[in-house]
């Protein structure tokens, strides 16, 4: 599904340059929970905003599920990123002006899916997250779980070939955390690909491969035995 | 680009932001209100400057007779010049192809009586042109004739002031006033712009007073009024050579600057015309100010407005936003609420404008008014302007890395 070789990727600092990815490989097939792992400034987040098509690389190949990702303009990469990806970030970036129900419709806006397809289908996955009561709530009403799962049904709903997670439990609770990481691992039971970066080695166990990175080359990478999160919850 | 949806996703954004929504469509709004209301000021300063010069015929020249300052041909100096009616016919006969009318006009001063009621006024001995000359507008009855010059007929035409002193409620048409001893019947009342002094004069047949005062032929001044196709430079060229006849005529030296005196109207038409054009410039310039501020003001809000939204915009664009629905969601937005608002502050401007009307005659203000183009013209290129202003920040904010925009705060 996901094809990376020899990523490289620097920063300009003014005068210095910031070599943060220095020849990056690895593969991940269709169906995997991958955590990445590192302590800060491991070049874990710069990896992810590159999948991400957010960043771009400096050099190396990069492909997502046959696709070669390279020389993108901001129109075809905004196209790849609404067909391919999904993205849950660490501060939820729910738009605060929109109910919980409008933002998990806006991929489908982009997708120029007409309204009421689009708030029947954000309606289905908002009850797969548990809060099709609160569909009309705005973000500020929402607990920061409750956000989390809004945001990983707007990841969700444009039914994308792989989840990005950057450091989803980051502003939770622990309890919250796994609760959020149960849903994370039952949408993975049901074919999807996720690569969940993060810090903390909990909620890395609850995936089913790590790769540790460390000054921008990968350390380690193992398959592990999989934490299910639901006997926490 | 302009799908229903498109249209629902800015109706909802404008809906859900009121704030913003409100700073730059009250802009917007504010900006046109000014400039309607000034411009349409300046206008009405206009309009009262009219009003002031306007009240006589502007196609006219006032002849008057002077006292000799040099020797010419065997006269002497220190010589009255006096006109009679053979120099108005001269005139008449001389100038046909230049002229549109001519009149005499003799003032005398007189104590004019009704029944119990008197008082002075100044009666003005004239030729029916007359009436064309001031612009005098007939309230009721008629005006001089040619039948009344000819007849040498005692028929007054009184202003609308003198009818209300010496007659009160009373009907004035028909009946006889004492003018100077002389019985005159009233035929015409008159009211005219010029004011109240213009409105307490007293008009009759030149030939009848001629008549009274022995049967003279004299004549205080002539008038005549040029066609106004001559234009200014004809009208200029005229006076010369009905200078020049004149002085010729009357033995006038012509370096002698006491003979003879042509007041020109057209000449001092010009003069106020060049200072009605400075007024406007003047207004002009005040709010072509008021539309570059309004400009200025809606570009600060819209930069702020994309600001304020770079991380949102990183959201949209990380979920599939291309930079192309950026911007035109935030173009659309912003011309959209500039439209409303603007349209919204014109029609502000001329309710207040109408509803004003004569209420600031009193600061010179008359009918201040508002050409329908001008005002569209000003909330168009204010809407350009906004959407202009919108469309710098957008592009950039579309341009960023939504990496970038998400991390902003």
């Amino acid at each position: 599904m996901i094809e990376i070789k020899d990523l490289h990727k620097s920063y300009k600092m003014g005068s210095n340059s910031l070599h943060v990815l220095k020849g990056i490989n690895f593969k991940a097939e269709a169906g995997e929970l991958v955590a990445i792992m590192g302590s800060s400034g491991s070049g874990k987040s710069t990896l992810l905003n590159i999948l991400g098509m957010l960043d771009e690389a400096d050099s190396g190949e990069y492909t997502l599920d046959g696709v070669p990702i390279k020389n993108l303009n901001e129109t075809k990469a905004a196209k790849y990123r609404n067909k391919f990806l999904g993205f849950i970030f660490q501060s939820f970036n729910l738009i605060n002006y929109k109910s919980a129900l409008e933002n998990v419709a806006l991929p489908l806006y982009y997708q120029r899916i007409p309204r009421k397809e689009r708030l029947a289908k954000s309606m289905k996955y908002l009850e797969m997250v548990g809060l099709k009561e609160w569909s009309h709530h705005l973000p500020n009403e929402l607990s920061g779980g409750q956000k989390q799962r809004v945001a990983i049904a707007r990841a969700m709903v444009g039914e994308p070939k792989v989840l990005l997670a950057d450091e989803l439990t980051g502003a939770l609770d622990s309890t919250t955390s796994y609760e959020v990481m149960d849903l994370i691992q039952k949408i993975n039971d049901q074919g999807n690909t996720i690569l969940v970066v993060t810090h903390e080695n909990d909620i890395a166990h609850m995936c089913k491969r790590i790769i540790h990175l460390k000054d921008g080359v990968i350390e380690k990478d193992e398959k592990v035995k999989q934490v299910r999160a639901s006997q926490y919850v | 680009m302009f799908s229903r949806d498109n249209w629902n996703e800015i109706f909802e954004t404008i809906r859900k932001n009121k704030l913003r929504t409100f700073l730059s469509g009250f802009t917007v709004a504010l900006g046109i209100l000014i400039f309607v209301v000034l411009f349409g000021f300046g206008n009405g300063l206009i309009n009262t400057f009219d009003e002031f010069f306007g009240d006589d015929a502007t196609n006219v020249f006032y002849i008057f007779p002077g006292r000799t300052s040099m020797p010419y041909k065997g006269y002497k100096s220190n010589r009255q010049i006096e006109f009679d009616n053979e120099d108005l016919a001269e005139i008449n006969k001389n100038f046909a192809p230049f002229l549109e009318y001519s009149t005499p006009r003799i003032f005398r001063n007189g104590l004019v009586k009704y029944k119990e009621e008197s008082n002075n006024y100044t009666t003005r001995a004239v030729g029916p042109a007359y009436q064309f000359a001031e612009k005098t507008i007939m309230m009721k009855g008629r005006y001089l004739n040619q039948e009344d010059i000819k007849n040498k007929t005692k028929y007054a035409v009184i202003g609308r002031l003198v009818e209300q002193d010496l007659f009160g409620a009373h009907e004035s048409i028909g009946e006889h006033i004492d003018i100077a001893g002389s019985a005159f019947k009233v035929i015409g009342v008159f009211q005219d712009d010029g004011g109240d002094n213009e409105e307490r004069n007293i008009y009759i047949p030149y030939t009848t007073r001629q008549l009274i005062e022995k049967n003279t032929d004299k004549l205080d001044q002539i008038i005549v009024a040029f066609k106004p196709e001559l234009g200014y430079a004809g009208a200029m060229a005229f006076e010369k050579s009905l200078n020049d006849f004149l002085r010729e005529k009357k033995y006038i030296s012509p370096k002698d600057q006491n003979g003879l005196f042509i007041r020109n109207v057209a000449d001092q038409l010009k003069q106020n015309q060049q200072f009605a054009r400075v007024l406007q410039l003047i207004v002009a310039f005040v709010a072509f100010g008021t539309i570059v501020a309004g400009i200025i003001g809606i570009s600060n809000i819209m930069v702020f407005v994309v600001k304020e939204r770079t991380k949102e915009l990183g959201i949209r664009k990380a979920l599939g936003a291309t930079p192309k629905s950026v911007i035109g969601t935030i173009l659309l937005e912003s011309i959209f609420i500039t439209t409303i608002s603007g349209f919204v502050g014109m029609m502000i401007g001329i309710g207040i404008l109408s509803s004003l009307g004569e209420k600031l005659k009193d600061f010179f203000i008359t009918n201040p008014n508002i050409n329908l183009g001008t005002a569209i013209f000003a909330t168009v290129i204010l809407i350009v302007f906004g959407g202009l202003a919108g469309y710098i920040p957008a592009r950039r904010a579309a341009r960023i890395k939504p990496i970038v925009a998400l991390r902003d705060e």
